[in-house]
């Protein structure tokens, strides 16, 4: 046995990857998990944009382009929510985070690994929602919107991440999913994603500024069209910011608490 | 019992010095001292829910001490030069299905400052021709033997083996016994948990037997073997329980199958264990000169085993 082994030395930026790749290796081959994930925005999109897109909403927009906004912030959410809540309450609850905590992974890994997936599956839907829209339902946007477009909702993801984990540590894996699909589908509702808030009863008007996924919505829509949006961009930003940090600060709670169960 | 921090504790790969751990008002373990020197494989032996698992936790970081305390290389398991010296093979519910094995251990390996190489960790843990393979489609003894790898792909020097044999067959289980006695030929050390003496004879130094998370029992195989070793004697006797408890060399009696109503009298079959069958008998038939249905065989090792975890219990519970 050598003194040498003392040392802990080792390629981070390489484990980060690994970590990542494999991560994307592992949910690709889980068709449970990629199919619903992406398909349930887009099959939206194929009945409400493509089969009601020229109906005129708010502003200059038409149903097809809004629907990309909001059924882009329905994806987004819904690939973070379930890769972080479902993703991690899997493994916590079943025992092989708890393998890998024997060994000396950065705990930083993991979880970069797990939100690095939910941004790239939000922009795998973002594009492929761009691409029905665009050559489907007739959807023109300026050169440089869609860029902007796809920008908006991958950053977007950060907060559902943090609402994710929320859900990663509180709940036992067999519930993880059904608790996930619980938070997604009423505030994707409440937030106006599938059926615009103008045809919503005003309740849903009044509460939708409570939503994280409202703001978002309307940050996308401010990309395709000004008049669009209800509200100041900054406004929108803050909220985001502060469903974060609040999200964020819930999650380490409910970490602090389970590292207290589990390694008590 | 107190161990004094010298210089040379850094080379003393596993010691529990006093260890309690209580979760609420139930003792998991009580006053543990246990200590595994370089090169020495030791195995904690007993039945589910004797505290084993609650050792291997707490020696691996992942359960605090309620009392005493858990060294590893004269340091807190948690240290990151431990996560680096220590492999783990625990029992885990589930593990992600999708990723072949390759691909776990090149995951695990990139983890450590000094990996073997994949091709010598594939051999190590008799996965040839598997490494392509997805996890979900390997059969329970190939999924054990994958967990092995991912324990020793970072080439620690303190392998902790919760039940490492758990659901592999004969051959399976030996090649990885074989496995276990190389890693300590090359001067490493081992703790390694189970509920089969056999296991624990076939690989120990020195086997520790716990139960309710007390020592019962702790030496070197040939030691236990000798105070595990008996034999069951099957009769139809009058006398009782207690008294029969009271023989020379008894371990333990339990009730058999059947209860003879022939003859005068309430008379049991009963199935006693001891460790000198000649003088039992010789007390039993002086005591019942019409002790009936005789029969003496030598007992098994588990049956000889749960007699020595808990002598004054009936054989109530399983060894699962």
């Amino acid at each position: 046995m050598s003194a040498s082994v003392a040392s802990v030395v080792r390629d981070l930026p390489r484990i980060y990857w690994l970590e990542t790749k494999y991560e994307l290796l592992k949910t690709l081959r889980l068709p449970a998990y990629v199919v619903p994930t992406i398909a349930f925005p887009l099959v939206f999109y194929v009945f409400f944009g493509i089969g009601f897109g020229n109906g005129k909403m708010a502003g200059a927009v038409n149903l097809a382009t809004y629907l990309i906004a909001s059924y882009g912030t329905f994806g987004v959410m819904g690939a973070s929510l379930f890769g972080l809540g479902a993703g991690v309450a899997v493994e916590r609850g079943q025992g092989w985070m708890q393998v890998k905590r024997t060994t000396p992974m950065p705990l930083g890994a993991y979880f970069t690994a797990k939100i690095a997936l939910a941004v790239l599956f939000s922009g795998i839907i973002a594009v492929l929602l761009f691409s029905l829209g665009f050559l489907f339902a007739g959807v023109r946007l300026a050169p440089a919107a869609w860029p902007l477009l796809l920008l908006v909702l991958l950053l977007g993801a950060i907060p559902f991440c943090a609402l994710g984990l929320i859900v990663g540590y509180l709940a036992g894996p067999n519930s993880a999913p059904a608790v996930v699909n619980l938070i997604h589908l009423p505030l994707a509702f409440a937030s106006g994603l599938w059926i615009p808030l103008e045809a919503l009863p005003r309740f849903f008007q009044g509460l939708a500024p409570f939503l994280p996924p409202y703001h978002l919505a309307q940050l996308a829509l401010s990309v395709v069209s000004r008049g669009a949006m209800g509200g100041s961009v900054l406004q929108h930003v803050a909220a985001l910011a502060g469903f974060t940090a609040l999200f964020l600060l819930v999650a380490f709670a409910a970490f602090r608490k389970d590292e207290g169960k589990t390694y008590g | 019992m107190t161990f004094p921090t010298t210089a040379r504790d850094s080379e003393i790969p596993v010691s529990f010095e006093q260890v309690t751990k209580s979760y609420g008002a139930v003792p998991a373990l009580s006053a543990l001292d246990l200590r595994i020197a370089p090169g020495e494989l030791v195995a904690l032996l007993g039945p589910n829910g004797a505290g084993k698992t609650t050792a291997v936790r707490m020696l691996l970081g992942l359960a605090t001490v309620s009392a005493g305390r858990v060294l590893v290389f004269g340091k807190d398991p948690r240290e990151p030069v431990n996560r680096v010296r220590t492999g783990a093979m625990l029992q885990v519910g589930k593990v992600p299905e999708t990723l072949k094995v390759r691909e776990h251990i090149d995951l695990f390996s990139a983890y450590y400052p000094a990996p073997l190489p994949l091709s010598r960790v594939v051999a190590m843990a008799g996965l040839e021709g598997l490494a392509e393979r997805p996890f979900g489609e390997l059969s329970g003894g190939q999924k054990q033997r994958v967990l092995f790898a991912l324990a020793l792909c970072g080439d620690p020097d303190l392998l902790v083996l919760d039940e490492p044999t758990v659901g592999l067959d004969v051959g399976a289980r030996r090649a990885l016994w074989e496995q276990i006695r190389l890693f300590i030929g090359r001067g490493k050390s081992v703790l390694l948990t189970t509920h089969h003496l056999e296991e624990a004879d076939a690989l120990a130094e020195r086997i520790v037997v716990i139960d309710h998370g007390i020592i019962v029992a702790q030496g070197s195989p040939t030691e236990i073997k000798a105070r595990c070793s008996g034999r069951k004697i099957r009769c139809s006797t009058r006398l009782s329980r207690e008294t029969l408890l009271t023989l020379p060399g008894v371990t333990s009696v339990s009730a058999a199958t059947a209860v003879s109503t022939s003859g005068s009298g309430s008379r049991s079959s009963v199935e006693i264990l001891s460790g000198s069958a000649e003088s039992t008998i010789a007390a039993l038939l002086s005591r019942d000169p019409e002790t009936r249905d005789l029969e003496v065989t030598g007992a098994g090792l588990e049956e000889a085993f749960l007699a020595l975890t808990d002598p004054s219990e009936n054989r109530t519970r399983e060894v699962a």
